[in-house]
């Protein structure tokens, strides 16, 4: 479903990503753990299109095509979904408005009519329920006045609106409690089918018990330096990042 | 130079109202033809307002002038039966329609029509004949011909506006729409007068929609006068959408006594240059108003909004919020200037001015001007220029929404701030959807209408 080869990235003509190399099948969950400033969230924002980023070197295929080409809004169209780590308040824009037009950009590029507002309002209702949104919350401007956990249950709200085939979830744990993690977990868990893939990229090891991977990859210094199972969640949080960052 | 040019300006219109002087007082009335002299001659002192003039200091009235414009004197002949040419597009929100074409009120039956509950609406000329001692109570009571030229202007020239008249007591469960439309098949200097008077706790709401039907350049200098009595409630929507040759210069003067309420929302679409005037005086204690602007301007348009929030009594509030967007080479210029007297204790008053550009060619001026000599009160102001948040539009991006369409919304979501001020709800779903229009630039024109002037 995705390939990254060899992926390098600069912002301001500092090189963050240092030739990544990521195969993801669809079925998969992937998780990519590192310390801070590792280049998780560039990497994140580099597949999803962000223009601060330029790549500078390698390639990135997404189900066989070159997603470097495409725009930020085509890329979701392929279906491609990324939670953010600090989703963005927009105010005047009600949550309906917003998804409505997702929705329907969605269906235009495949060729489909605008949903009819009664199946609109339905699959709404049904994607709410699974999340566990509170329904006043999509009344509002999007995320305006959300408390963080409250922002990131949208993230998955609108993932399930979306049904991505690849959904990458940018610390989609941090700011959360206890409660709201196991929300948004299982929000996750409940969308994922075989068709579709997940990278959940994460600071800690605690999302990773609610989320299961089939693989931990250690992003260190713009560089994968270790893949392995699940297993590996387990003893980076036992011996922390320190015997990465030394070289093992 | 410039001075020269509003000499022989000032001149010209003086002398126009002096040739024309029999013919101006003989179709009009006692109570309009009162004002008059005093009126030329406060003009003829102030002239127009110009450069020197601080409040001016971002709209050149003089050139607007010099066009070659014709003047009228008495309504005059169109051949065409209005109903035939001209639905508005905010239909059915009311059933009380009253037309004003070329500053003349166009009665469908009755010069004036009075409600079974007494509201009484209709010419302002033909209502100062025959309730001479409601109009000349309040005529030119609050309008400040003797530090504003243009007033002073059309005070001398006026002939006919709209009257409406809400008894005490009175509440209006639906709203009054007033339809002003500019035709002729020459350019034209249109001035007319409307006053409002809200008696002892009566309530009213006000559409006010502004159209052109003719290509031909307009100049529309129009006064309004509003008198809101204790404990009255007035909620007033102007639309303003005539086309980019034409000029409103519109000056809103409102008298708020004891414990009334005023919402005023200007929505400004189209027109070439249009200058709001917007002057309150919160005049006892209790009194509360809004106002509300949001304009929506590209090409070469020019939007100037002034607001004059006078506190003179203590307990009053006031609440602005004026939003612009601004496209390709439009300017605009926002002054809100609120004066919290030195007994106005206990005073809240509250400004916002926000505009987006959207061009590095668009431009706009905006100073919040607050003096305030009392000491216990509650002031604030905020102006911002600024573009759209990318980190929003990249946002919906990742959604799937495409460039434009996250850009439009943006835009939809900014200006919805002030639409949804407008308490009247059908109006307030056709505003949103005319807006959203506008901003798809799918509004040449209000799309029910067969004319295609803007």
């Amino acid at each position: 479903m995705l390939k990254i080869k060899d992926l390098h990235a600069n912002i301001k003509g500092k090189e963050i990503l240092k030739g990544i190399n990521l195969e993801i099948n669809a079925g998969e969950v992937h998780a990519i753990m590192g310390p801070n400033g590792s280049g998780k969230s560039t990497l994140a924002a580099v597949l999803a299109g962000r223009e601060i980023f330029e790549v500078t070197h390698g390639e990135i295929l997404f189900n066989g095509k070159n997603l470097l080409e495409l725009s930020p809004e085509n890329r979701s169209r392929e279906g491609l979904f990324l939670g953010f780590q600090y989703p963005i308040e927009i105010p005047g824009v009600s949550m309906v408005n917003f998804m409505k037009a997702a929705v329907n950009e969605q269906r235009k590029y495949r060729g489909l009519e605008p949903i009819a507002p009664s199946d609109f309002l339905k699959l709404m209702r049904e994607k709410k329920e699974l999340v566990e949104i509170d329904s006043a919350l999509t009344n509002r401007s999007v995320n305006e006045g959300f408390s963080g956990g409250e922002k990131k249950k949208n993230e998955i709200f609108q993932m399930a609106m979306l049904e991505p085939k690849l959904a990458i979830l940018d610390e989609t744990d941090s700011g959360l409690d206890i409660d709201a993690l196991r929300i948004v977990a299982n929000g996750v868990n409940k969308l994922k089918r075989p068709d579709n893939a997940s990278i959940v990229i994460t600071h800690y090891q605690r999302l990773l018990d609610y989320i299961v991977p089939d693989y931990v990859h250690i992003l260190y210094n713009g560089k994968i330096v270790k893949s392995a199972g699940k297993e590996l969640a387990l003893e980076l949080e036992e011996k922390g990042y320190d015997w990465i960052k030394n070289g093992e | 130079m410039s001075k020269t040019t509003n000499i022989s300006i000032k001149e010209e219109l003086v002398d126009l109202y002096l040739s024309n002087l029999d013919l101006i007082t003989d179709n009009s009335t006692p109570t309009l033809n009162r004002g008059r002299q005093s009126a030329i001659e406060n003009f003829n002192l102030l002239g127009l307002p110009d450069a020197k003039n601080e409040r001016y200091k971002y709209s050149k009235i003089e050139p607007l002038f010099t066009q070659d414009l014709e003047k009228y004197f008495a309504p005059k002949d169109i051949t065409f039966k209005i109903d035939d040419i001209f639905r508005c597009d905010i239909p059915e929100i009311g059933t009380d329609l009253a037309l004003v074409l070329n500053g003349f009120y166009l009665p469908k039956g009755d010069k004036l029509t009075k409600l079974d509950n007494g509201l009484i609406y209709g010419s302002l000329a033909e209502a100062s004949i025959k309730y001479p001692e409601i109009v000349s109570k309040h005529y030119n009571s609050i309008a400040d011909n003797v530090g504003e030229g243009l007033v002073a202007l059309n005070t001398a020239f006026v002939q006919d506006g709209v009257f409406i008249y809400v008894p005490k007591g009175v509440e209006m469960n639906r709203p009054l729409q007033i339809i002003n439309l500019l035709m002729s098949d020459e350019n034209l200097l249109v001035q007319y007068r409307n006053l409002i008077i809200l008696e002892e706790s009566s309530s009213a709401s006000v559409v006010v929609c502004d159209h052109s039907l003719s290509s031909q350049k307009f100049l529309s200098n129009v006064v309004t006068e509003i008198v809101a009595k204790p404990n009255s409630k007035l909620e007033l929507v102007k639309m303003q959408n005539e086309h980019n040759d034409s000029t409103q210069l519109s000056h809103v003067y409102i008298h708020q006594q004891k414990d009334s309420k005023v919402t005023t929302n200007t929505i400004s679409l189209h027109g070439g240059f249009i200058r709001n005037n917007l002057n309150v005086l919160l005049d006892d204690a209790g009194c509360e108003n809004s106002s509300y602007g949001l304009y929506l301007m590209d090409r070469n348009q020019h939007i100037d909004n002034y607001s004059f929030i006078d506190h003179a009594k203590p307990h009053c509030t006031s609440n602005e919020l004026f939003k612009g967007i601004l496209d390709e080479q439009a300017t605009g210029a926002f002054n809100g200037r609120i004066l919290v007297r030195r007994d106005a204790q206990q005073t809240q008053a509250f400004q916002a001015n926000n505009n987006l550009l959207l061009t590095a060619d668009a431009k706009m001026n905006t100073k919040p001007q607050l003096e305030i000599y009392a000491d216990d009160v509650k002031c604030s102001h905020g102006a911002t220029v600024g573009q759209l948040d990318l980190e929003a539009k990249f946002y919906m991006q990742t959604r799937g929404i495409g460039e434009k369409e996250a850009m439009l919304l943006l835009m939809i979501g900014f200006a919805h701030d002030v639409v949804k001020k407008i308490t009247i709800e059908p109006l307030r779903e056709r505003i949103d959807e005319l807006v959203n229009k506008r901003l798809r630039g799918e509004l040449s024109r209000c799309h029910n209408c067969p004319m295609h002037c803007c």
